[in-house]
Parts: structure tokens; sequence; C-alpha cells
């Protein structure tokens, strides 16, 4: 038991941010294992066509990078990587298997886990090895708990939410890489990737406002709209909103903040009636000041926020933006 | 068609203070509103809409306590034709891979040719019980559904991806779809529609029933080990701004201000 496997994840071209997610917690395991019981490694795992220059960034941070060049995971496909993974895990019995939790983990680690008959915890923010017993922390509850779990067994997989662990550290030697034959039987014939589609254009680009107002669910009734879309006027800033508001078609998919949606950098994001869900907050990291307004003191908003105010938006909102014209008009 | 909708009986989180129980494994639930996951929801109304379009039965099918028959009924009212609730004490504190297991062992003993559930659950967030179950039942699957259509034996979905992206699939039949939110308007329910299913009859099955022994399935048939639930410490970011609504906005105007966001 020394091996940690991390599986880098890829789209049209690109290696995506989570990646270096499951290398920063990958090298956490396998220092940890290192300094527990003499022996830890990393290894990385590629899966695709035309993946040499990933495994060339990967080689900065694992002892190994193994790559497995195969036209029928081009694109992401979660039976074909689901096969191929379960061959190289069967083979390598590694300690842990490290998968992100998004779109992509989300459709491959349960049915590879089932294959396995391997533990799985989704959605991990921390993960543990002690004396050779891997426990992570996730969250229940729309992040307003915690809970923690022990994986069973020896085939343990975790699916890691993005942005939870801190950035990896280049390593002083790059890993060697290590090139695989495709374990693949045949063609898939019951799944079949057809094509990509954007769904976020719109007459409006969210991303380039330097103010952000978003409105959530706490809205209750698309009529009330206004009240929030007036107070992002009185700042000059756009109006913005949470997924159920999407959902419910209240307002474009184009104006929706959140991993599925847009993800905004400006110098405000105020977050009305939203409580603060991860794949909504993940998407304001880069933001300069978050500020929320929303009447529950628990919501989990309020853990990111820089300054809150704990009300009922239908009377501080319009307050505020009374105020805000106020100190425009300079009285 | 015959198609299978799983659904969940959760608490409303959006107001609601989660509060752990002694036994540090669950929470106290006095105080809680429920009502059917979200994501079911949506997952009924798809398996609706696809019976009025193409015909066919629905069925669906909840694992939970007692109090799970309300999430059954509102199946029912809308449109469903059938509904299963499995319940027994084995059933207890079962992680998704056991809460997949007596819902496969159920839903095999009828032909089938569609199963939706879920993105996720609210409460346990594994977005995990959809996908073990196609593994275990030897079908495909497609997570994260935001489109559907059925051609034949094929299903052409479309998965969400992140930040606006969808890819396009097709899935051979039967398979199991988790649907996402948005991919449809659920309909309204009365309380006079769930009251005229009152009196319908909802089929009531134990670990026994569906030939799973007590080491199957619940605690004993999970992967994981719960070991404690918390709340995290209000551990704060930033500030809360206190007083009245004239003394909080104030001071958030005066910060817009000092930043030269209000010239
Ligand atoms: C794969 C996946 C992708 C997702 N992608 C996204 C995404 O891109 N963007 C996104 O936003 N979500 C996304 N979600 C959904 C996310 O998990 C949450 O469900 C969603 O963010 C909740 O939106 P909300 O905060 O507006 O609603 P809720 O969680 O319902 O919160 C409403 C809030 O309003 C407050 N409130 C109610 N009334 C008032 C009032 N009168 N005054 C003040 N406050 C009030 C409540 O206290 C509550 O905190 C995704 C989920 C999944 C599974
Ligand atoms: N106890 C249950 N009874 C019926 N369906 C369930 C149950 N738990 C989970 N599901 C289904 O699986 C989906 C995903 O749940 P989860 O994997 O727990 O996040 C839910 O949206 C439901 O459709």
């Amino acid at each position: 038991m020394k091996e940690i496997l991390v599986l880098a994840e890829h789209r049209k071209g690109e290696l995506r941010d989570i990646t270096l997610d499951l290398l920063a917690r990958g090298q956490q395991l396998a220092d940890k294992l290192r300094a527990q019981q003499a022996e830890g490694e990393l290894t990385a795992v590629v899966l695709g066509q035309d993946v040499g220059t990933f495994a060339d960034t990967l080689s900065s941070y694992a002892d190994r990078v193994l790559v497995v060049e195969e036209e029928a995971m081009r694109a992401f496909n979660s039976d074909a990587y689901q096969e191929a993974l379960a061959h190289l895990i069967k083979q390598r019995r590694p300690a842990i298997t490290l998968i992100g939790h998004t779109a992509f983990g989300i459709d491959l680690a349960p049915a590879l886990a089932t294959s396995l008959d391997a533990a799985l915890a989704t959605d991990c923010i921390e993960v543990d090895v002690e004396g050779g017993a891997f426990t992570a922390v996730r969250p229940a509850y729309g992040g307003k708990a915690r809970m923690s779990v022990l994986l069973r067994g020896d085939v343990r997989i975790a699916t890691i939410q993005s942005g939870s662990a801190p950035s990896p550290s280049p390593r002083a030697t790059r890993g060697e890489i290590v090139s695989i034959d495709s374990p693949l039987a045949g063609e898939i014939a019951y799944k079949k990737f057809l094509e990509y589609a954007d769904t976020s254009a719109g007459e409006i680009d969210i991303t380039q406002s330097d103010i952000v107002v978003a409105v959530g669910r706490g809205i209750g009734d698309p009529k009330n709209i206004p009240i929030v879309e007036d107070l992002a006027s009185a700042l000059g800033g756009v109006l913005a909103c949470s997924r159920p508001v999407v959902d419910k078609k209240w307002l474009p998919k184009a104006r929706q903040v959140g991993i599925s949606g847009k993800t905004v950098q400006p110098k405000l994001y105020l977050a009305v009636g939203i409580s603060g869900a991860f794949q909504h907050v993940s998407a304001i990291k880069g933001a300069n000041m978050v500020v929320a307004i929303n009447k529950d003191p628990k919501a989990p908003i309020f853990r990111v926020a820089d300054y809150g105010i704990v009300g009922d938006l239908f009377t501080v909102v319009p307050a505020l933006r009374e105020k805000i014209l106020k100190a425009k008009s300079g009285k | 068609m015959n198609i299978v909708v799983c659904v969940k009986r959760v608490p409303d989180l959006a107001e609601a203070e989660i509060v752990v129980d002694r036994s540090e494994k669950g929470i106290e639930t006095e105080d809680l509103v429920f009502d059917i996951n979200e994501w079911d929801n949506y997952a009924v109304e798809e398996a609706v809409l696809l019976k009025e379009s193409i015909g066919g039965t629905v069925t669906a099918i909840s694992l939970g306590e007692e109090d799970s028959e309300e999430v059954l009924r509102r199946g029912l009212a809308v449109g469903a034709d059938n509904a299963i609730l499995l319940n027994d004490r084995a059933f207890d504190g079962g992680d998704a891979f056991a809460t997949a297991k007596a819902l496969a062992a159920a839903i095999e003993r009828n032909p089938f040719d569609l199963i939706l559930t879920g993105a996720q659950a609210a409460d346990d967030g594994y977005a995990q019980v959809g996908a073990t179950l196609a593994e275990m039942l030897g079908i495909p699957h497609a997570t994260l559904v935001t489109g559907l259509e059925i051609d034949g034996n094929v299903a052409r979905v479309h998965r969400e991806l992140e930040a606006g992206l969808e890819e396009i699939l097709d899935v051979r039949l039967p398979a199991v779809l988790t649907i996402q939110t948005g991919i449809n308007e659920p309909r309204y329910v009365s309380i006079a529609g769930i009251r005229r299913v009152a009196r319908r009859e909802i089929e009531v099955l134990g670990a026994k029933d569906l030939g799973l022994s007590g080491d199957e399935v619940g605690a004993a048939g999970s992967r994981l080990e719960m070991q404690r639930l918390f709340v995290p410490p209000a551990t704060q970011k930033g500030e809360i701004l206190e007083g009245s609504v004239d003394v909080t906005t104030e001071k958030l105007v005066s910060i817009f201000a000092s930043k030269g966001w209000l010239a």
C-alpha cells in the first residue's frame, strides 16, 4: 500500500484546473504514507489522444505519469474511462484513487467503484490516512453540515471538490513518463458521444462588469426581481443570479453564476437571497469583495462573505438602494 | 415504455438550522419541513412527460421511513401509476451503495426500460445512487441530464458539463439517467390532487422481500462508515454588520464609498 493514483482531467485539448487540486491532495497523501510507513508515491494517469503535453505538465508534480493514448478516449466517455481505469486499478492496487468531483467524475466514479467493489467517497473536501485507514470529510445538508467517513475495504476511490486543496508543489525531480497500451477491448456500442453544445451565450456578458449583483431563490417570485435589478443599476453594476432562478426561467442562462454557469471576478459581488452552495460560490472566488444579504444567519454564503447583512431582502435592498442613490447625488 | 423514478424525502434546507443529534450520525428532524428532493421533482415530471408523449407506465419508488409515502403520493398525484416504498429498519444508515443495492433489487422484480433518478440528494449530496444503480443492473447511465428525447430504444441526452457547456450523447435503453434541475417545469401539485390519491395502494417491501440479507443493506452493507456528522464552526471570514436596517445599510454604503464605487 504505497501508491496514490490521480486521474488527470482534460477537455477540448486543455488540462482542467481540478487536476491541480487532485495532484495537491495526492502529494499530501503520498507524503503522509511516506512518513507513516516509509513508502508512498504519487502516480498521475492521463487517458486520451495526443496527451503528451499534459504528461509533461503532470510529471512536474508526480513521481510517475501513466499515459494511455486511445482515440476512443479523446472526448471524455465514462464507459471507456471506466474500463481503462478498472484495468489499471486492478493491476496496480493503489491505496486510493482520486478523481475530480466534476461533471466528468460524477459520471465516472460511482460505476467504476461499483464494478471494483470499491468504497467511494464523493465531493470530498479533505482526505486523510492514518495507520492505513483512509477517511474523508465531505459536505452534507447543502453545506450546512459535514460528515467524516471511513472508506472500508482496500479498494478506495474519492472524488475531490474543486478548489478544496492548496496548489501542488513542483517536485525536485520530474516523474518518469510511462506509456501503456490501451486496455480497451473494443468499441462501446451502447453509448455514443455526438457533440458539445454551448448554452451560456447571451445578450449580456456578466463577466465584464466590476460590480455584479446576484439574485437567488430567496427573491421568491419573478415579479420581485426588479427590486434587485434596481440595486444593481444604482451601483452601476450588472444583474446576475443563482441557478434556481434560471431553472425556473426567471432569468436567462447567460446571467447564471456558478460551476455550470459563469465564473466572475468583479471588484464587488453582492449576493442577495443566495444560500451559498459550493457550486455557486466556487465561481466567485476571484471577487475582491463579497457581500451577502440573507435572512438566515446560518447560510453558508456568510462563510465566504467579507461583509454580511442578516435580514429580509425586501427591506434591506430598497433601503440600501436609497442610501446609495443619496450618496451618489452627494446629499 | 416502463419508467421507474426514484424519489427521496429530504428536509428543506434553505432557512433550516441543522442540529446534529446525540448519535452524531443524524440530525434532529422535529423542526424541519420535509419535501421531495428538488432534483427528484424534475425527474418525476420528466417521467410523466415521457409517458404522456409516448405512453407507458411510471413507477415511483422510495427508500425511507413511513413518511416517505408523502413523496410517493405526490408522484401518484402528478401521474405515476404505481408506488413502492422500501421500508425496513435494516435499511437504516445506508450509504449510496447500500441504498442503490436495495433500489436495484426492487426495480429488478419487474421489466423496465428507463430509470430516472435525481442528480443528487439535497441531504447527503452523494450524487452517486443513480450511476451505482446502473452498474448494479448492468445497464448504461448518463448523469446530470438537462435534455432528453427518446427514439425507439435510444435516448438522446444532453449532459451538463461546466461553464455552460453540454455534451450530447446517444444512450441505448434500458438505462439510468440522473436528472438535473431545469430540464423541465415541474407541474404544480394541489392538496386536492394529493387527496385524490390518498387511498391508492403503496406497495411496501422490506429487505427479506427483496431477497437481501441484513448485512447487504443499511449501515452494515455500506462501503462508507459514517464516523461523525458535525456542523462546522462558524468561522466568519468577514464581518456581519450589526444593527437596524438603517444602520447596517449605512455601514455598507460607507464601505462602498471608501472604495470609490459611489463616485
Ligand atoms: C452539478 C451541479 C451544478 C450546479 N451548478 C450551479 C451553478 O452554476 N450555479 C448555482 O447557483 N447553483 C448551481 N447548482 C445548484 C446549487 O447546488 C444550489 O442548489 C443553488 O446554488 C441554490 O441557489 P440559491 O442559493 O439561490 O437557493 P437556495 O439554496 O434555496 O437559497 C435561498 C436563500 O435565500 C434566503 N432567503 C429566502 N428569503 C429571503 C428573504 N426574504 N430575504 C433574504 N434572504 C432570503 C434563504 O435564507 C436562502 O439562504 C448546481 C448543482 C449541481 C448538482
Ligand atoms: N432513499 C432513497 N430513495 C429513493 N431514491 C433515492 C434514495 N436516495 C437516493 N435516491 C435517488 O438517487 C438520487 C441521487 O442521490 P444521492 O446519490 O444520494 O445524492 C436522488 O436524487 C434519488 O433519485
